[in-house]
Parts: C-alpha cells; sequence; structure tokens
C-alpha cells in the first residue's frame, strides 16, 4: 500500500447550512500536515459539522475544502483519504474486533489475510493483541475506544478525525487516553483534528486550536497565544476563567497603554487599541491577595471562601465589581467578611479588543 | 464513462437488439426478429414501428460517450439522453397502443397514426431499465447524492416503480370514471354516477327500502370501529394491568388474524350460525328458536369484522398501555389519588390517542374488507362488494366500479389524513427511555370486573370458531351432518401415486399458485421496501418527503380498490399483462410493499447512523454499506418484511380476485368460489390447510434468515434515541392482517 502520508486541511470561507440553521458560516481555517489541531468551543456551535465535512459526511453548502493542496469539496466521504473516530465509536456490533479493524482494507478489495495483517499491526499499536476474536459488547468503554482508533488507522489516512473521543470515558480515564491519542500522533506523524469541547483537553494535546462560536471561528491559534493573547472576550473567559472588567485606557505610548481599574493604575500592551473605554481580562490566579492599604491595589471585601485542597476560591466585591479570584494560600485562609486589598501578578492580564 | 454506465448501456442494446419488444403471444416466438416477436432495431429497418427509432437513437448518443474521460459535460449529456430516452419511451407507448386509442396527434408525430402496438415485453423493459440508469448515472456525475451510482439509480428505480404500478393505475381509475370510452370527457354522467341514490340514498330511515352503500359501509365502518377498540381496550388493560390468568393466551390471539384469511371468520360464522348451522341447530331443538337468516347482512358482516379485527385493536392498545409510565400513576397515587381517580385523571387521558389510533385502524380495515361482506353480506351491499359486482357482475360496469373506488378510496384516504394530520402530532409516547421504572397501577375492581365480562364471550366466541375451522374439514357437511369423514380432503387434495406423483385434487393448481406467487413476490417485497427504508432514512434528496409520502399514502389504497386499478391499467397497452402470473406478482408486491417498507424504517430506527457513516468513511460505498453493515443489522426487520408479505400473499382477497384466470386461480379466490356455490366443507379445509401452510412458511424463513449475531453477551445495537414505543410502530403487524 502506497503510503501517502500526512496531508493538510484547508477550509476557505465554508458554510453549513440545514434549511434556516446555519451551523458553520463562513469558516477558514488551515491544519498543518502533521500537526494536531482541536476545534473547541461551546455545545451546538458547529465542531461536530466542520468535522463531518472535512470527512466527506456532510457536503458544505458554500465554500471550499482542500485536503493536500486537492480540492474536495464535492467528494464523497468514501473518496476521501479520512478517517473519523465517531464519539460512540461506532463499532459494528455484529462483526468482531479483527474484522472490525480489518473492514477498511477488506472493502477496499485487499485479500483477507493482507487485511488482517494490516489490522492486527494496529490492534497490536493500540494494544488490542489478544483481543481479535471478541465481539465490541464484550469489551470496555475503553477498549472499545481503541478498537476505533485502530480501525480508523488501518488505512494510513491522510487525515484522522476525532469527535469528542473522550466523552464516554470516566474521568480518571480521560487524561490518559488523550496522551495516548497524542503519542500516537506524534510517533505516526498524523494529521489529526479533534474536536473538544473542555478546553483544558484542548490545551494539553494540540498543536493549535481553533476556538468557535456561534457557528464561526473566534480566534485560531497555538494554546500559548489563546490564553495570552485571547482575541476576544469570549475566548478569554472560554480557554481558562478571566474576570472580564470594564477600564478606560488613559494614554498609548509606544504601544503600551496606561490603564484605570478603579482606584488601580496598570501598564500593559496597547495590543493596538486607543485611548478610551476598553475591556480587561484578568485571571483568577494573577488577583493577589494582601493585607488592606496596600498601594495600586484593589481594596475588597470576602463574600465566599471555599477551601478546596491545593487552593482556595474567593468571590471578592471591589469596587470594580464582583471578582473571581484563586488564592495558594490554603494556610491562612480568608473568610467571608474579611477585608482585603488584591495585587496585580505580572502575567495574565491582558487587554481585550 | 464508469463500467456500472458501460453495463447499464450494454443492457439496453440487448433489449433493443436482441430481445422481442413486445409481449410474445403465448410465449410463441414465431417470426422472430419480426412481428410480434419483432426486435425493435428489425421492426424500426423493416419500417414496421418507425416510433421505435427515437428510443434507438438515445442509445446511439449514450454509446458515443462510451470511452470518453469523465468530464463535467458527460454528466449533464447522460442526463439528458436518459430523460428524452424515457419521455420518448413512454410517448411512443401510450400514444400507440389498440387501434383507435391511445393519442392519435402524438401517434402523427411519431409516424404512426392510426396504427396499433401489442403491450409491452421484455426488450422494452430492459431498454427502459437501462434509459433509466443512464439518466440516475448521469446525475450522479454530477453529483447527486454524492456522487453515489446506486443511490440515484436506486431511487430512480423506486420512483418509476412505485409511478407505474402504483399512481398510474390509480389514476386511470380517475380516468374512466371520468373519460368516456370514445375519450370525450363525460362530468356529467360522472355526477350522475357519483350521486346516484345508491350509493347515498337515505331509504332506510323512512323504512322499507335499502340505504346506499356509502352509507352502509360507513356505519358498518362505525360499529367495527368503537367495538374493537373497547375489547381491545378491555383486553390490553386486563393483561397488563390484572394477575389475570391466561395472559399468554391472550397474547397469542393476537397472531391469529395476521394468518388467518379475512373471510375465514365468516365463513365459520356461517357454519356456527347459518340457518343449518351448529348453533342455530342447537338452539332451534332445545329452546326452540325458530332458523332464520339474521347472520346474512349487517349483524353477521358486524360480527365477523369484530371478531377479525379486534386483536389489531388489542395490539395497538397493548403498545399505548405500556406505554404509559408507572411512575406518573405512582405520582398521582403519592398525591393522594385514589384507584378509580388515578385512573381517571392520568390513565385515560394518556389512553386517548391510542384509543383514537385503534378506532380508525379498525374503521379502515372494515371499509378495506371484502371477504366478509362477500360471504356474509346478503343483501347487505358495502362499497368493495358493490366495486366487485359492477366489474365482474351482469352490468360489467367499469365506469360505475371506477366511480365507487373513487369513494372508497376517499373515505380511507380522509382517514388516512385525520391519523396523520391529527394523530401524528399528538405524542402517543411517555416512555422517555430510562428510568421510567416502577410497578404499573392495578386497576380498579369494577373496571376488572367490566372488562371481564366483554371479554369472556369474546374469547369463547374466537375459541369456538377456531375449532369450527379445524373441525369443519372432517366432517360430513358441519351443522347437519356430524359424521367424520376425509372426503373434503381428498376432493381438494388428492395425489395419485399410480403412476408416479399426480395431484389429482381440485385445490392443488391454486395452491401451487399460490405458493409460487408468494414466494417469487414476498422477496422482491421485502428487497424494495428495505432499500426504499435505507432511501427515506438514510439519503438525503430532493423529493425525499414526497417519497415517504407517497408510500405512506400507498396504505390507505383498500386492496378492492387497487384490484380495480389494475385491471383498469393493465388490460390494454402498453403494459398488457392481465390474465397473466406476473399480475398477480405485481399486485403483490405493491400492495405489501409498505409493509416492507415499515418494518425498514422501523429496524433502520433500531440501528445507529454513525455505523453507516463509519463505514463510508472507511471507503466503503453505499451499496457496499448497505450489504455489509445495514442488511446484517436488518435481519430481524428483513424477516418481519418477509413473513408479512408471505402470508399477505396468501391471505389476500380483495386485490388478487379480479386479477386471477383460469390459468393462474389463487387459494382464496377459489375457496370464495367454493363458498358461493355452496361447498362449504372444501372450503373449510382449505382454509385450515392454508392456516398450516402458512406457520410452515413463517418457520421456514425464520430459519433461512438466521439469526443476527452481536457477540456472546447480548447487547442491544446502539441506538441513536431513546427507543419510542409509539402505537403506531405495531403498524405492520396491523397491515399484515389485512
Ligand atoms: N442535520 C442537521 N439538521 C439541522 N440542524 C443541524 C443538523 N446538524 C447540526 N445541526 C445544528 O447545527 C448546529 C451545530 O451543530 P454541531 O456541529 O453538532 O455542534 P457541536 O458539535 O459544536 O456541538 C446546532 O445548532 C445543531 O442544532
Ligand atoms: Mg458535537
Amino acid at each position: 500500500m502506497s503510503k501517502a502520508g500526512p496531508a493538510s486541511v484547508e477550509f476557505r470561507n465554508v458554510s453549513m447550512r440545514y434549511g434556516a440553521v446555519t451551523a458553520v458560516d463562513t469558516v477558514s481555517f488551515a491544519i498543518e500536515a502533521g500537526q494536531l489541531v482541536t476545534l473547541l468551543g461551546p455545545s451546538g456551535c458547529g465542531k461536530t459539522t466542520t468535522l463531518r465535512m472535512i470527512a466527506g459526511l456532510e457536503i458544505a453548502s458554500e465554500g471550499e475544502i482542500l485536503i493536500g493542496g486537492k480540492d474536495v469539496t464535492h467528494l464523497s466521504a468514501a473518496d476521501r483519504d479520512v478517517s473519523m473516530v465517531f464519539q460512540s465509536y461506532a463499532l459494528f456490533p455484529h462483526m468482531s474486533v479483527m474484522e472490525n479493524a480489518a473492514y477498511g482494507p477488506t472493502v477496499k478489495g485487499f485479500a483477507k489475510a493482507k487485511a488482517q495483517e494490516m489490522a492486527l499491526e494496529k490492534l497490536a499499536l493500540v494494544g488490542l493483541k489478544g483481543f481479535e476474536k471478541r465481539y465490541p459488547s464484550e469489551l470496555s468503554g475503553g477498549q472499545q475506544q481503541r478498537v476505533a482508533v485502530a480501525r480508523a488507522l488501518v488505512l494510513e489516512p491522510q487525515v484522522l478525525l476525532f469527535d469528542e473521543p473522550l466523552s464516554n470515558l470516566d474521568a480518571k480515564l480521560r487524561r490518559r487516553v488523550r496522551q495516548e491519542i497524542r503519542d500516537l500522533q506524534q510517533s505516526l506523524n498524523l494529521t489529526v483534528a479533534y474536536v473538544t469541547h473542555d478546553q483544558e483537553e484542548a490545551l494539553a494535546v494540540s498543536d493549535k486550536i481553533i476556538v468557535m462560536s456561534n457557528a464561526r471561528v473566534a480566534q485560531q491559534g497555538s494554546p500559548r497565544e489563546l490564553y495570552e493573547a485571547p482575541a476576544d472576550a469570549f475566548v478569554a473567559d472560554f480557554i481558562g476563567d478571566a474576570n472580564l472588567l470594564d477600564v478606560a485606557i488613559t494614554s498609548v505610548t509606544d504601544g503600551r497603554a496606561d490603564i484605570a481599574l478603579g482606584p488601580a493604575r496598570l501598564n500593559l500592551p496597547a495590543r493596538g487599541l486607543a485611548a478610551g473605554p476598553a475591556k480587561i481580562a484578568i485571571r483568577p490566579h494573577s488577583l493577589l491577595v494582601s493585607e488592606p492599604g496596600l498601594p495600586n491595589g484593589l481594596p475588597g471585601i470576602v463574600r465566599k471562601s471555599s477551601y478546596l485542597g491545593n487552593h482556595v476560591d474567593l468571590i471578592v466585591e471591589s469596587p470594580v465589581g464582583e471578582l473571581f479570584v484563586v488564592s495558594p494560600d490554603t494556610q491562612r485562609p480568608r473568610a467571608a467578611g474579611d477585608s482585603i486589598a488584591l495585587a496585580f501578578a505580572e502575567t495574565g492580564l491582558v487587554l481585550v479588543p | 464513462m464508469r463500467a456500472s454506465t458501460r453495463l447499464a448501456l450494454l443492457i439496453g442494446w440487448l433489449g433493443y437488439v436482441l430481445i422481442p419488444w413486445y409481449l410474445p403471444q403465448d410465449g410463441s416466438l414465431a417470426g422472430y426478429p419480426f412481428g410480434q416477436a419483432g426486435t425493435a432495431l428489425a421492426l424500426v429497418l423493416s419500417g414496421a414501428s418507425p416510433w421505435l427509432l427515437p428510443i434507438g437513437l438515445a442509445l446511439v448518443a449514450a454509446s458515443l460517450l462510451v470511452g470518453r474521460e469523465e468530464r463535467p459535460w458527460i454528466g449533464r449529456s447522460l442526463v439528458w439522453i436518459g430523460l428524452l430516452g424515457l419521455i420518448a419511451f413512454f410517448a411512443q407507448g401510450f400514444a400507440i397502443t389498440l387501434p383507435d386509442q391511445g393519442i392519435p396527434w402524438l401517434a402523427a408525430l411519431f409516424g404512426g397514426a392510426g396504427q396499433a402496438q401489442p403491450g409491452m415485453g421484455f426488450g422494452a423493459l430492459m431498454t427502459l431499465f437501462s434509459l433509466l440508469l443512464m439518466m440516475c448515472h448521469g446525475l450522479a456525475y454530477r453529483g447527486y447524492c454524492r456522487g453515489d451510482l446506486f443511490t440515484t439509480s436506486a431511487i430512480g428505480i423506486v420512483v418509476l416503480l412505485i409511478g407505474l404500478f402504483v399512481f398510474y393505475p390509480v389514476a386511470t381509475i380517475l380516468q374512466s370514471a371520468l373519460v368516456e370510452s370514445d375519450g370525450t370527457l363525460a362530468l356529467a354522467s360522472f355526477f350522475e354516477r357519483l350521486l346516484s341514490p345508491t350509493i347515498w340514498g337515505l331509504g332506510c330511515l323512512g323504512g322499507g327500502t335499502n340505504c346506499g352503500v356509502a352509507w352502509n359501509t360507513l356505519i358498518l365502518a362505525v360499529l367495527t370501529g368503537v367495538i374493537t377498540t373497547l375489547l381491545g381496550l378491555a383486553c390490553a388493560l386486563l393483561v397488563l394491568r390484572t394477575r389475570m390468568p391466561g395472559k399468554r393466551l391472550m397474547r397469542a390471539m393476537t397472531v391469529l388474524p395476521i394468518i388467518t384469511p379475512p373471510f375465514v371468520i365468516g365463513l365459520a360464522l356461517i357454519l356456527l350460525f347459518g340457518r343449518s348451522g351448529a348453533i342455530t341447530g342447537i338452539l332451534a331443538e332445545w329452546v326452540g328458536i325458530p332458523r332464520s337468516r339474521w347472520i346474512y347482512g349487517l349483524p353477521g358482516v358486524l360480527l365477523a369484522q369484530v371478531l377479525a379485527f379486534a386483536p389489531i385493536a388489542f395490539l395497538v392498545l397493548m403498545g399505548t398501555v405500556q406505554g404509559i409510565a408507572p411512575s406518573m400513576e405512582e405520582a398521582a397515587q403519592t398525591l393522594g389519588a385514589k384507584h378509580w381517580s388515578t385512573f381517571r385523571t392520568v390513565t385515560w387521558p394518556l389512553l386517548r390517542p391510542g384509543l383514537a389510533n385503534a378506532f380508525l385502524l379498525g374503521f379502515v380495515e372494515s371499509m378495506a374488507d371484502f371477504g366478509n361482506p362477500l360471504v356474509l353480506g346478503g343483501n347487505f351491499e358495502v362499497l368493495s362488494t358493490k366495486i366487485f359486482f359492477a366489474v365482474v357482475g351482469a352490468a360489467h360496469n367499469q365506469g360505475q366500479a371506477a366511480v365507487l373506488a373513487i369513494v372508497l378510496l376517499a373515505f380511507t384516504l380522509g382517514a388516512f389524513w385525520v391519523q396523520q394530520r391529527w394523530l401524528g402530532t399528538k405524542s402517543y409516547t411517555t416512555v422517555a427511555g430510562k428510568g421510567d421504572s416502577g410497578i404499573p397501577a392495578m386497576l380498579p375492581t369494577s373496571a376488572k370486573v367490566i372488562s371481564a365480562v366483554v371479554i369472556v364471550p369474546w374469547v369463547l366466541l374466537t375459541a369456538v370458531i377456531y375449532a369450527v375451522i379445524l373441525i369443519g374439514g372432517f366432517v360430513k357437511a358441519m351443522g347437519r351432518d356430524h359424521t367424520l369423514t376425509l372426503e373434503h380432503y381428498r376432493t381438494g387434495f388428492a395425489i395419485d401415486f399410480s403412476n408416479g406423483i399426480f395431484f389429482e385434487g381440485a385445490a392443488w393448481p391454486s395452491l401451487f399458485t399460490t405458493l409460487k406467487v408468494a414466494a417469487i413476490s414476498s422477496p422482491l417485497t421485502a428487497l424494495i421496501g428495505l432499500i426504499t427504508a435505507f432511501l427515506l432514512t438514510r439519503q438525503h434528496f430532493a423529493g425525499r418527503r414526497t417519497l415517504e409520502f407517497t408510500t405512506m399514502l400507498s396504505f390507505a389504497i383498500p386492496g378492492t380498490v387497487l384490484g380495480v386499478a389494475y385491471i383498469l391499467a393493465f388490460n390494454v397497452p402498453p403494459v398488457e399483462i392481465t390474465g397473466t402470473g406476473l399480475i398477480l406478482v405485481l399486485a403483490f408486491v405493491f400492495r405489501n410493499m409498505p409493509v416492507g417498507v415499515r418494518s425498514g424504517i422501523a429496524g433502520l430506527a433500531q440501528i445507529d447512523k454513525s455505523l453507516d457513516e463509519a463505514s463510508m468513511t472507511l471507503r466503503a460505498r453505499s451499496f457496499t454499506t448497505l450489504r455489509r453493515v445495514v442488511l446484517p443489522l436488518l435481519k430481524p426487520a428483513l424477516i418481519t418484511a418477509l413473513v408479512y408479505s408471505f402470508v399477505r400473499c396468501i391471505t389476500s382477497v380483495s386485490a388478487v380476485i379480479f386479477l386471477v384466470s383460469a390459468e393462474y386461480n389463487l387459494a382464496t379466490a377459489y375457496i370464495v368460489g367454493r363458498v358461493e356455490a355452496g361447498e362449504f366443507g372444501l372450503a373449510i379445509a382449505y382454509s385450515s390447510v392454508l392456516i398450516v401452510v402458512m406457520a410452515v412458511g413463517i418457520a421456514l424463513i425464520q430459519v433461512g434468515v438466521g439469526e443476527r449475531k452481536l457477540g456472546r453477551r447480548a447487547v442491544p445495537v446502539p441506538k441513536p434515541k431513546a427507543p419510542k414505543q409509539t402505537a403506531r410502530l405495531t403498524k405492520p403487524a396491523v397491515e399484515a392482517a389485512k
């Protein structure tokens, strides 16, 4: 079998409409060959639809889709060199593990022995050697998922797609499986598009994240870019929690802005903003709890305090509104009603356009 | 051009050049390749049928594309070639038929003015198929249905078949009601017939004369609907909400109507309650009640229909009662409601949609029923029997039959419409998936008593009737002479072994024809039904909803109407197949197709769509997916479709009684003939043989198709949604019982 190797994926102004519903609205992005890219966003924002358009299970209403530089917009799923691991795994219940894994090469016309050999290789890769004769109903959820991955890998597709692959696994298993998927992707050098609604999962495995919101791409970039320079309030809030506050930019010099946040004064990169009202995103752990009377801090009163083992969550009432604060100081937990002041950390504060 | 398109083209050329174009008379090939057995090419070249030339030109045009590389314009050209070819095909077929019929101006256009041609045969069929495939492949090349040849072709074939064998015949009824035989529009006589007092007369209200058939039919249908619904409800409540003994027996009773030919109940009633019936005799001798003919007429037909259709209502209402989540009734009880008020305030309102559905089913069944009114009606005429006598009777009035068929069709379509519009929007179900456990509330005692009082006579009567069916064939004359005898079986089923095996009995030919026709048509029904279901549920294409609606609609066509439609449509060219076995096969396939579609849709609903999609992303096309993934998982639905269409082939009377011929007689038609001749013993013996044959057939189908294998641990196939238990899901069973 000639190995095509990983291929890039490109969307150019792609839209998908179901009657009056626009599930995906003029979306453009590129996935480089050999990268793992996640589509991240809240439920119903169009991630699955986007993934299914890559697979060819939905034909785009508008725009162009390119795989490996070739226009595949109107090709059916069977004609694209793309495999998918379904959220429900979609294992064929009437076929054994071996028959499931060998399905791709079998329907492609390979001899039975060759097809089984190819299947066995991938089953071994996912650690399921010895399970060939079982039926899907005789496997645990985690094992079923490995079969689904092996089945998708057997034809060595140019692009491999995962739709929320961890959603049917229990919490403990998720961390391990997501790392296995990442390792597999890197060792086999695969192009992977990965859908999730869990930002932590996305941050952990991705080369690049495409954040979607309301059928559109809100922002795309590396995990670090998204976290440190969110394009808008939605992204800032969705990737890691953030306190979104109204501020006034008093002046901008050399690309840095002087900012008035209630009584406090800050100096941050301006990110192209001019003087005037703006928004700031402050990560909960970038607000540092100190004693009242701190210069250039925000005075506040603790409203709620929850002890969570390795940190304390606080809700603090301040002149700029209610703030969510994560304090690492578990030794002297503040109680509700305490007066405190909040200082600002070096990182985790960013102006959002 | 792809290989399969080339194959389609080859089929077309074979049909055009090699195979006789027309249906040869008596299968003789005299004169081939000219004359009646001529091929299209020979007939065109010899100048005998110049109107077949355009079809040949379409094939030539398609052949010019054979070696070409696939370009957008190839697809477009194929679509046009196929479409124009089809238009030419049908235009000449309908324009030039019998002498002085057809469409004269169109015939002149084709150069066949004043000419005639016989019905189309296999050559024409193959060419038609080829042109259709060409058009569908062209559409696939253009990207329709994601470029899947199988899908577009399957859609094309299904649409053509439904058009040709459902729509066209039904349209022919309209035409023959509205148009005189000389081709003029005859609105006046149409309305005269439509509004005639024999249909709508109200004479019975004033006493004296009979009411019109339409009123008879409606009254009978309403009574049957109400009574079967009440019986079904009482029975469902007793089975599901009491600790009554004999529940299994009650459930077994629901299977009976499926394997009982519809008129057999009527026949048994005659043997019990007729003038010389067994019970009439006992009553006359012991109690002194004079013998009478009360069973012939409304009371008898009603009784027979109630006995025949109550199990259907039972089946539907069982689904409804099961669907009422016990937790709701428990909730009512924790809120302080007593038994009776729980039933009244919670259970009853939830039952209502199911009741309406059961009523409508009984209503439609009664209107469509033909066998019972035929054997028991006496002077009480209903639409279905009136249609029959208009066609086969002395009057031989096809226009009248067509008008009556329109009235009947309007009634059944109306009921269908009500069911769709009104019940379709209501939720029958309270089973939302998981977690709804609990113990169903038991019936209040008064309801138990009422139910039992209603049910016990019914169950007893049913038992007696089936006893009569079993015993009736073994006695000389039920009711008069109860000497045991094998005479009836000997008349019907004697085999002479003196010279090899000779099937001497009078019933053998019709039994063999029935089995042959059933064996051919039920796999076809299942195939077409399941493919249609696959297209409807798994593919997206323009017109999908229309196709879905059409297949649903064909449920509502009563057998009698379909039968009339078939003789009106198919006894003249271009499709002239009356009197052949083929018309029986076609009638069964298209009458039973909705059953196949229903069970296919129900089966596919149990298979998560992501399985198909997984198969597609693994490079399988839709045909491979259908064969390797869907069909193996659809085995239960396949069995259902096969069993029901097989059984319905054997039991149905209404559609085929018009279509049988001396050469191709069917078991039910033969039995009805015996009943009319008063040979009840033979009729009842034959009926019990049929019931046994069906039981064996069902067992064979189950063994033949086999079980679907899902691993050693029984885990259901992944389901897309919580299984919704609606009363309507039982429709295939209901359909089968017709
Ligand atoms: N087949 C469909 N028909 C109509 N609407 C659909 C269909 N599939 C998805 N949608 C709609 O498109 C939107 C995006 O769906 P989806 O891509 O599944 O979201 P996500 O995977 O991000 O949760 C939703 O609003 C959904 O209701
Ligand atoms: Mg999704």
